[in-house]
């Protein structure tokens, strides 16, 4: 079986939000990039998977410029065999599913963050099922692989769910899928220098949305403090002022 | 034209979010001079049918399908293009929740459309098309201008009032027409949360952090949420040493929350934590630290010890609710 890993390249989540341009684009300036956070999860599981014999090859992909190259690299250390960079700018979800969907039928199965912690778009993983013609799964937070059938646990409103499906199949996964991110040890560090990166040209495809404004969330109100021992008027706050309880 | 509404209902009954994404979309169709049509996928009855006309569905689409119920993503996306494409609507509105996720990208590219996820208000303006939505896990706004014909949207929650109208909705009969072999997902096994308050459906959420210091400190909280009615949950360190089940974590990987009502004990508020909570309508922070960043995002809170003001808490309530 393999395993296509798709890698969006954002900041770290700790980075102060600030936009230039008039409002209209993010400041990367001092940004440090990393792996979005739910695909790290999905390499991390695919890993795991293929350290338990069940994958023959895992494959990790992005779409952007040279700069989100360091990503990828850590995306080998952590166990990716090799690595795809399709050379665009990331602008649209649509864009960028049609981009991947290049290179994505090729595989058994793909798996892909469930949103990524910049733009929170949720997006590409349905859109590029749709556009290679795959079934998809949402909501993935366990994978496993017996007798070389796709075993799944999604998340469904209210409860949960084991499911089996054939492939190819696009996995859209979520915190559960791995619990723990796996951190490079030296020795992948070391290893992913000679791993394959290739970088492919990328084709017209259509941006059928734009940013056209940034703006910070106004800045809130002093917090109330109560004292420890008057929670009465803690809650006579949140009855008659807040009119939440 | 109209807009298309995708609601989901829980055994047979809508979910408040369906009313939420009717009203919504009724507010919008007002604005463009169009109706609202709403499809409903599973075993309702008409009587709960007509509750969407409640608020705002001139037409439901009805289709009482059963091989949906695995929740096959394909079969659905193509159901609902497939009803789109009859009404020749060119908005079609999900909820921001597991199965809108799943299925908006799929609609958006068989509709050849534009997908704008996790939408907080009315559009800003509807020619062009721009709508507002938070990005980096709630630390900014922005503004997206959709340019395709047809136009995709899915709500986050708890973004929109509820409205009622006096619309009566036409119920019909829908032919989804998806063939057998487009189902390809099979259930083997469904585990439901049962007599627990669901966390993203609570308009309480009682939430709990290291602050508590250990899985049998719980009591209190579930005590509290109990008398509430609320939801419980608790910050990542809490779900990742297994004090509590993954389910309940709330912050930026873990379930994204916005209740009227959010109690945060023994909780630092890290950046990650508050991309989860911060779109909660009142936040109460508990924390012995002053200089916690969660009194940043708080509302109201004490400096203190949790572990005296919980059973204040409890007595409290207790007295206003009895």
């Amino acid at each position: 079986m393999k395993i296509l890993v798709l890698i969006s390249n954002v900041p770290d989540t700790t980075t102060k939000i600030r936009f230039v341009d008039d409002n209209k684009a993010f400041d990367t300036g001092g940004v440090q990039w990393i792996i979005n956070p739910w695909d790290e999860l999905a390499l991390t599981r695919a890993v795991e998977l293929k350290e338990a014999g069940e994958v023959e090859k895992i494959t990790v992909a992005n779409v952007g410029r040279s700069i989100t190259e360091p990503t990828l690299r850590k995306a080998l250390a952590v166990g990716a065999d090799d690595a795809i960079r399709i050379d665009a700018e990331p602008k649209d979800a649509f864009y960028v599913a049609s981009q991947l969907a290049q290179i994505a039928k090729d595989y058994d199965v793909i798996m892909v963050g469930i949103e990524a912690s910049d733009y929170n778009g949720a997006a590409v993983g349905g859109m590029l099922a749709e556009l290679i013609n795959f079934n998809s799964v949402s909501s993935v937070s366990g994978m496993n692989i017996e007798n070389g059938q796709l075993a799944l646990t999604r998340e469904i409103d209210g409860g949960q769910q084991k499911i089996s499906i054939e492939t190819p199949v696009v996995t859209i996964v979520q915190k559960g899928i791995a619990i723990d991110p796996r951190i490079p040890a030296m020795r992948g560090i070391m290893m992913a220098r000679k791993k394959p990166l290739t970088v492919a040209p990328a084709i017209e495809a259509e941006e059928r949305t734009a940013y056209v404004s940034f703006e910070l969330p106004p800045s809130k109100a002093a917090c109330t403090i109560v004292e420890e021992d008057n929670v009465k008027e803690l809650v006579r706050l949140l009855q008659e002022e807040a009119k939440a309880l | 034209m109209s807009i298309l509404v995708y609601t989901e209902n829980w055994e047979g009954k809508f979910k408040k979010l369906s009313f939420e994404l009717v009203s919504y979309a009724k507010a919008l169709a007002d604005k463009l001079g169009t109706s609202v049509t709403a499809l409903s996928i599973g075993n309702v009855s008409d009587e709960e049918l007509k509750q969407l006309g409640n608020y705002g569905a001139s037409k439901v689409l009805n289709v009482a399908d059963s091989r949906f119920e695995a929740l096959d993503n394909k079969a659905l996306a193509d159901a609902v293009a497939n009803a789109a494409e009859a009404e020749g609507s060119q908005i079609i509105i999900f909820a921001h929740n597991n199965l809108g996720k799943a299925l908006a990208p799929r609609v958006t590219v068989k509709l050849k459309g534009g997908m704008v996820s996790g939408v907080t208000a009315l559009p800003e303006s509807t020619e062009p098309f721009i709508v507002m939505k938070k990005v980096f896990t709630g630390k900014a706004f922005a503004g997206i201008q959709i340019n395709a014909e047809v136009k995709v949207l899915t709500l986050a929650q708890n973004s929109f009032e509820l409205i009622e109208t006096d619309n009566n909705a036409n119920i019909e009969t829908f032919d989804a027409g998806i063939a057998d072999d487009v189902f390809s997902t099979i259930v083997n096994e469904t585990n439901k949360v049962t007599g627990k308050v669901l966390l993203t459906d609570a308009e309480i959420v009682v939430s709990g952090g290291r602050g508590l210091k250990g899985p049998e400190n719980w009591g209190q909280l579930e005590e509290l949420a109990d008398i509430l009615g609320a939801g419980l949950a608790c910050s990542r360190p809490v779900s990742d040493e297994g004090w509590r089940g993954h389910e309940e974590h709330v912050g930026q990987t873990g379930k994204i929350i916005a209740p009227n009502l959010y109690f945060a004990f023994g909780i630092s508020g890290a950046i990650q934590h508050l991309g989860g909570v911060s779109s909660s309508k009142v936040i109460v922070a508990v924390n012995k630290d002053a200089e916690a960043p969660i009194f940043e995002a708080a509302d109201y809170g004490i400096v203190g010890d949790l572990f005296k003001v919980l059973p204040q808490l409890i007595e409290e309530i207790k007295a206003i609710k009895a």
